[in-house]
This record gives structure tokens, C-alpha cells and sequence, in this order.
């Protein structure tokens, strides 16, 4: 089940500047395992160490926040997206 | 301006147009030489330059001055007698950027910061991801600068704020979805087009201009911090700022070392940061905004989690006030001080009012109240809830008619 990740510019110095990158995952959490096996060094940018989604990352499926949904349980299926979003000042 | 510095691991970068540490997304900081301003930026000094924000320039992250919004700034410090009295507080202050030049919001602070640096750094489009003010800010500063300018809104916003930006000639794009989805999508564009987002890639910039408002504050009421400041929060970033305005001061001898509390007030209808900070958490979480205050309806506040330090670290406090308590706010400042504020005043004036009833805020004490944006914005808000004129015909006895009635009624109740 390929899955699309938005990347955002911050992190593309660790995907050879991909923009966007399809893994196959189950679920955001295997998504990222995913990430990290094809672009080593990615995984400890989102996550923090006790392996939660770190405090200045905004993860979306779907343009849906993952806190909204069952974080990194969250299920994906085929043709979901996830976007990686870092948080933004008030307007 | 030294370099920019991320507030969670200490990394330091370039000052360009970039916003978070590539390390941890943590927010990106305006680093200073505070030695080598405490030469220049003295009382006498300060007094001596134009009434505008760019008063105290060498706090504010340009390299070569202002050259977008010169006059913006140094709004009234109202001592609100009147309003003391109702809320039932010793003394109480309006910071009033109700009529902040040009676009009556404390968002020309940020605006000229952002702009001037942007220019600085050779940018000749601007944008930003708004809930109105901002929007209203950029497209005026813009225009004023020779920027071309997108402005990014949810598509319901009042009809006061879209207007305000289209007048501009500024390009206005209403998004189906609420603001934390209009900011999404604006962190996806700023990455794909070189322009400067004020709140995005020139956040650590625009940011600091927010800080004005305290250093205001400070040399207003004869360079002393207020003992209580109540301070709305839409993703936070004002507070953190007014925070560190003061603890500038302090640091530069501009004021003396205070005790001092900093509170922080929402919309019951989307008040994600005051939820946490009431249960005691160091952490929020996100929610969907339903609320009338539009430019506060940030469910997913981005400096939330710096919000909640600042009021854990001065021992300030948290509320939210319901949709109507935020039009009784609107009401009551009016009626006593001839302030119209949009909606996010109302909120402050009634968390003011909440936190002082519970004693968080002591009635013997002092307390100001920022005070952010001009109710003209938000007319629909509280159309309805004011009256409605009496109308006759143009006649002395109809008038009479009129006034007998009144005093009836007034006799009445």
C-alpha cells in the first residue's frame, strides 16, 4: 500500500532533496520506521526520545492531525497522504 | 542581531529567511549583543527619538533600521478609572493598539519588523497565513512599500477583515477550512515559492515586533513592569513576547527588577493553551475552533507550549470566556472608557474580569490589559447585541415623547 509523505524543506537535506516520498506502511508509525530505513537519521528529527512525535512537528493524514485521529496508530490505506508540517506562529 | 538561535536544542544559523532548527523543528530566536546595546539604549536616549516603536530599534531584528512602517506603534496607555471600578481592581490600564497605525491592530508591530527585514534580505513578495488582522497589515504595509503581497485567510472570516485586505490591492486567497488548515497549507507554499511568510520563514523576524508592546508598556507607566498584564492568546506568541519585552527592560536597567505575572486569556470556543494550563499541563492539545473571536480561533497554537511556561514561570493564570461573556467584554469596555475592541478585546476584558473575581489577579493590585485589535473589524460580532436606535420623525414632540418614555422606564428599573 504505497503512501505519499510530504516532506517538508527543513528535512530534505536527509531525502537527496525528494519533496515527496511513497513508502508502504500500515499505519503512521510503520510509516516512519519505513522512512527511516530508506533515509537513516530521519526518524530521531520527528520523533523525540521516548519515541513521541516531537513537540514542533505537526504530523497530517490526509490534511487531518494525527492527534485528531490515533496518532501514530493512525491507519493508512491505499493512496492516503501524510504531510510533516512544522508548527507556525499567529496570525 | 547576532545570529538565530533554536529555542529548544541551542543550535545556531544564519540570519536569512528560515524558521526552524532543521535538527528538532524547534522555533528559531533572534540572538542580540545585549552588552553592546545597554551602551546605546538608554531613558535618555529612547526619549529623545520619534513616538514609534522603532524607539527601540536596536531590540528589533532589522540591520539597517525600519524601512516599512515607521509609525507604527506607541499606542495610548489608557488609565482606565472606570473600567477599574466595574471589574473591581485598585488600578487598571489599557494598552489600547486599537488604533495602531495604519491598520488598528498590534499586527502593524510585527508587520513593519517582518517587512523591513524581508526587504533587507531582497524579497519583493510577501504573504502570510492570517485570521484577519494580519492580513489586513500585510496587504496595508505592502502597498505602502511596493511589495506584491498574498494574503492567506479562512474563507468565512468577517467581512470588516476581508475587505481591509482587498482594498490593499493585495492578493487575497480564502481557504475552505479553519486557520490551523490555512496554516498547513502555507507551510507547504512557503517551502515551494521564495516569498517572505511573515509567519513562517520570517517568524523569528516579525515575532520580535510583538515585544514593542511591553517595552511601551514599561516606559508608559515611568519604566516600571505592571505587577498583573492579561494578554489574549491565539498561538501564543504575543505573551511569550510581552514576557520577554520585559525581561529585556529589566536585563537593560530600563526598569527595575519586579515581580511581575503575565495572564493569559481565551475563547471558551477554542481555548486549547487555557484548558492546559488550568489542568495544570505543560502541553496542549490541539482542537477545532468554534468560536466568534475569529482571530483567536487557533486550535493549534504553535507557541502554546511557550505560553504555558511563561505563566508557570511569573505565576500567571489562564481563563476562557464564552461567546457571550466575549460581546459583555466588548460592552463593558466601551461603556467605560470609549474603547471599541474587536473581539479578542472582548476576550481579555473578560478573562480580566474571571480572574479577578477568583483572586488571581488581587483586587488591591494593578493590572493592564493589552488590548489588541479595533471592533469596526468585527461589526457582525455584536450587531444585535448593543440596541438598536430609536427612530422618529423629525419632530420636537415625538423627541419628547421619547425621553418621557426613557425616564419613565429608567424610573421603573
Amino acid at each position: 500500500m504505497p503512501t505519499k509523505i510530504r516532506i517538508p524543506t527543513p528535512l530534505r537535506k536527509l531525502t537527496n532533496n525528494e519533496d515527496v516520498v511513497e513508502v508502504s506502511a500500515a499505519t503512521v508509525g510503520d510509516a516512519i520506521v519505513a522512512l527511516q530505513s530508506r533515509y537513516p537519521g530521519i526518524q530521531e528529527r520527528l520523533l523525540d526520545d521516548t519515541g513521541a512525535v516531537r513537540r514542533f512537528v505537526n504530523v497530517y493524514v490526509n490534511e487531518e492531525d494525527i492527534r485528531f485521529l490515533q496518532n501514530q496508530k493512525t491507519q493508512l490505506k491505499d493512496g492516503d497522504e501524510i504531510s510533516i508540517i512544522p508548527a507556525i506562529a499567529g496570525g | 542581531m547576532k545570529a538565530l538561535r533554536c529555542r529548544e536544542c541551542g543550535r545556531e544559523y544564519p540570519l536569512v529567511a528560515t524558521h526552524v532548527c532543521e535538527f528538532d523543528f524547534g522555533p528559531l530566536e533572534v540572538v542580540y549583543d545585549y552588552g553592546r546595546i545597554k551602551k546605546s539604549l538608554t531613558h535618555e536616549a529612547i526619549q529623545s527619538r520619534p513616538h514609534s516603536m522603532w524607539r527601540y530599534r536596536e531590540l528589533l531584528p532589522v540591520a539597517h533600521g525600519p524601512t516599512v512602517g515607521c509609525q507604527v506603534g506607541f499606542t495610548p496607555l489608557v488609565k482606565a478609572d472606570r473600567l477599574a471600578k466595574a471589574l473591581g481592581i485598585r488600578e487598571c490600564w489599557v494598552k489600547n493598539d486599537t488604533v495602531n497605525y495604519p491598520t488598528l491592530s498590534f499586527k502593524d508591530r510585527v508587520v513593519s519588523v517582518a517587512l523591513s527585514r524581508a526587504r533587507e534580505l531582497g524579497f519583493t513578495t510577501v504573504a502570510c497565513a492570517s485570521t484577519g488582522n494580519l492580513a489586513n497589515s500585510v496587504a496595508a504595509n505592502a502597498a505602502a512599500a511596493g511589495l506584491k503581497a498574498y494574503v492567506f485567510i479562512p474563507a468565512d472570516l468577517e467581512q470588516g477583515k476581508v475587505v481591509n485586505s482587498l482594498v490593499y490591492g493585495a492578493r487575497v486567497v480564502g481557504i475552505h477550512g479553519h486557520y490551523d488548515e490555512v496554516n498547513r497549507l502555507c507551510a507547504e507554499i512557503a517551502g515551494k515559492y521564495g516569498w517572505a511568510f511573515v509567519n513562517v520563514n520570517m517568524r523569528p523576524y516579525y515575532a520580535e515586533g510583538s515585544k514593542t508592546m511591553a517595552f511601551e508598556i514599561v516606559e508608559q507607566l515611568g519604566w516600571k513592569v505592571p505587577p498583573h498584564t492579561v494578554v489574549c492568546m491565539a498561538s501564543g506568541s504575543l505573551l511569550t513576547k510581552i514576557h520577554k519585552g520585559y525581561q529585556e527592560c529589566i536585563k537593560l536597567g530600563l526598569a527595575a527588577e519586579a515581580e511581575y505575572q503575565i495572564h493569559g486569556a481565551q475563547a471558551t470556543g477554542c481555548a486549547p493553551i487555557s484548558i492546559a494550563q488550568k489542568a495544570g499541563l505543560d502541553f496542549f492539545k490541539p482542537v477545532k475552533p468554534n468560536t466568534i473571536a475569529k482571530s483567536l480561533a487557533i486550535g493549534t497554537p504553535a507557541d502554546g507550549f511557550y505560553a504555558l511556561k511563561t505563566m508557570k514561570e511569573t505565576g500567571g493564570s489562564a481563563e476562557d470566556v464564552t461567546d457571550d461573556e466575549i460581546r459583555e467584554g466588548i460592552r463593558l469596555l466601551a461603556e467605560c472608557e470609549g474603547i471599541f475592541s474587536e473581539t479578542a478585546g472582548g476576550v481579555t476584558v473578560g478573562v480580566a474580569r474571571k480572574l479577578i473575581a477568583s483572586g488571581k489577579i488581587p483586587a488591591r493590585d494593578a493590572a493592564v490589559l493589552c488590548i489588541t485589535g479595533h471592533g469596526l473589524k468585527t461589526l457582525d460580532a455584536v450587531n444585535g447585541a448593543v440596541g438598536h436606535p430609536r427612530e422618529i420623525k423629525p419632530s420636537l414632540r415625538e423627541f419628547e415623547g421619547l425621553l418621557e418614555a426613557e425616564s419613565l422606564s429608567t424610573v421603573n428599573t
